[in-house]
């Protein structure tokens, strides 16, 4: 019975090790890190095993904080993150011997979404800023129906928390102590602010663009002046006010099959994956020819 | 001489077994506690135990227990105020009064009940139950305490009933069969006269629901808002130890003072655990005397 086993397992490695090209690369990449960039992160990912059939990736979220966490602790190859690593990460990282290496993949725009039965359409930074530190309460101020706000985050390991808290809770001012509203809903992922947002009609909150769909409304948002969707345009010319970059980070120069992954990512076939899911890429000629 | 040999090997067999189970307790006690303690050299224990924010990632971050505590603590005595009385109910039922083929699919359906996968309850609270509460009790939000309490009484039912069911069961016959004697009726039976002897063991189910409740993770994590307030009400948004260790530990880098503070957070889940399923022991040893 056991000898079977053995060798049937004996025959499935050689079988294994046969149809592999010596010269073909093979491996193991655990990318980890923020839910903004899982499904882009994913469908580079499919494209990339398609080109590489050995080389084996895996994808999970969870959040910029626990991907950068897992590069720090070793357990993750690639970290991915909507936010820059706090001087303070890269300090712990260098303690342990981790150095970071920072690579921008493309630019993503903070989108805020509202019910769509909500008359809103669009809000000012500073609006948001008081909706958020629960110093406006009700959409009636902001010339809505008469409701209370309920105001939905994310948990406080998502990059998307700790771009929002700094640009709209704390509007961007280095040691203010502002934080969001303690009545603040703070979810798990980004699709149960889609599904809670779809379901009621008070709710606001936000997300990478790539998560906006039919089922909510993304509002317009303005410094004062002109008021900007979140869409590529707007964010490629810097124009919405909440546009960031979405960063790979790697312990040192990447090497191997994590180099072949990150120059795919940044390629023109990467590239694509992440306009497909709603970002911006950061090259557009490579894109443009590409697409050509 | 060959029999004793084999006797011997298998006493101690099954006493290492025993022992292993003590030393994993203590271990993970200890365990626990060393990360705690690590804690508590940066932290003052009074701040994280009377702490009234739960603020992890600010500058300085604020570890406040009571918002937590309190969070878990709402769902608990909401999730058992409405499972008790209908576990306990199903479970006279099923003991008592219920003919015996309806008592043989009661019984396996409690148990389909009790494999339902709790992700699979809080996806059914934020798909269907959330809204439901929210357009019914006219709520800002259906991500509230009361729909945590809800489905959690759902998970604990199973316990309530098959451990009540047991202790209805253990009153002996002659119980009943004298109150039959002195003209009680059947309900009047179940309720002076079954019910009380049986209250040990019921307590023993309640304290077991509790424990399973105050420790159960994705249901509330996906349910309740997870708003770190301290909760005035069960019909607003609250936080529970548990999804806070669940929501949190990923994102931390081990040997920060995040990662302790979560750890402490665990301990004391431990500690109120352990002494409930200590009291629920003791209620089972009594009913069984």
């Amino acid at each position: 019975m056991i000898l079977t086993i053995v060798l049937i397992l004996a025959a499935g490695i050689a079988g294994c090790s046969e149809d592999v090209d010596p010269n073909e690369p093979t491996g193991f990449i655990q990318v980890k890190g923020s839910d903004t960039i899982v499904n882009a992160a994913q469908m580079v990912s499919e494209q990339f095993m398609k080109d590489y059939p050995h080389v084996f990736v895996a994808i999970t979220g969870g959040g910029s904080g626990v991907g950068i966490a897992s590069l720090i602790n070793g357990t993750c190859d690639v970290a991915t993150a909507s936010r820059e690593m706090k001087p303070k990460e890269i300090e712990i990282a260098n303690k342990r011997g981790v150095f970071p290496k920072e690579l921008t993949v493309a630019y993503d725009g903070v989108a805020l979404i509202v019910n769509e039965s909500n008359p809103i359409d669009r809000l000012t930074i500073d609006d948001l800023h008081k909706i958020f530190t629960g110093k406006a309460t009700n959409w009636k101020e902001f010339g809505g129906k008469d409701m209370e706000i309920v105001t939905l985050s994310r948990e406080v390991s998502s990059g998307t928390h700790m771009y929002f808290k700094e640009e709209v809770v704390q509007l961007g001012k280095k040691g203010s102590t502002e934080e969001f509203s303690s009545q603040t809903l703070l979810l798990s992922s980004s699709q149960a602010i889609v599904e809670e947002v779809a379901a009621n009609e008070a709710a606001i909150g936000y997300l990478g663009m790539g998560y906006v769909s039919e089922r909510t409304k993304a509002l317009l948002i303005s410094n004062d002046d002109i008021a900007y969707l979140p869409n590529v345009d707007n964010v490629r010319q810097k124009k919405y006010p909440l546009s960031r970059p979405l960063y790979f980070y790697t312990n040192g120069e990447p090497t191997g099959v994590n180099k072949l992954f990150v120059d795919f990512a940044l390629g023109p076939a990467g590239q694509r994956q992440f306009m497909e899911a709603g970002f911006v890429p950061i090259g557009e000629t490579a894109v443009a020819q590409e697409n050509q | 001489m060959h029999k004793k040999i084999s006797e011997y090997i298998i006493e101690t067999c099954i006493k290492l077994s025993g022992l292993i189970v003590i030393l994993f307790v203590v271990s993970i006690f200890l365990f626990l506690l060393k990360d705690s303690l690590s804690l508590f050299g940066v932290y003052s224990v009074r701040d994280f135990l009377f702490g009234k924010n739960w603020l992890p990632i600010s500058e300085p971050p604020k570890f406040g227990l009571i918002p937590l505590f309190l969070g878990s603590l709402y769902v608990t005595i909401g999730a058992i105020a409405i499972c008790v009385p209908l576990g306990v109910g199903s479970a006279m039922y099923i003991a008592e009064v219920a003919p015996s083929y309806l008592k043989h699919v009661l019984k396996s359906l409690v148990e389909i009940l009790a494999a339902i996968p709790s992700v699979v309850l809080g996806f059914i609270g934020i798909v269907w139950m959330g809204p439901f509460l929210r357009k019914a009790l006219h709520l800002n939000t259906g991500m509230c305490g009361l729909t945590g309490s809800l489905l959690l009484a759902f998970m604990a039912l199973p316990t309530v009933i098959s451990i009540s069911e047991d202790a209805v069961i253990g009153v002996p016959k002659t119980f009943k069969e004298a109150a039959f004697g002195l003209g009680a009726t059947r309900w009047q039976a179940l309720w002076r006269i079954v019910l009380p002897s049986a209250s040990s063991g019921i307590i023993a189910a309640v304290m077991l629901g509790i424990g399973r409740v105050i420790g159960e993770t994705m249901v509330v994590m996906m349910v309740t808002g997870n708003s770190p307030v301290i909760p005035t009400s069960l019909l607003q948004p609250l936080r529970t130890m548990t999804a806070t260790i669940a929501g949190e530990m990923g994102e931390t880098v081990s040997g920060s003072e995040h990662y302790f503070a979560l750890f402490a957070v665990g301990l004391i889940l431990f500690i109120i655990t352990f002494i409930i399923n200590f009291i629920a022991d003791i209620c089972l040893r009594r009913a069984r005397k």
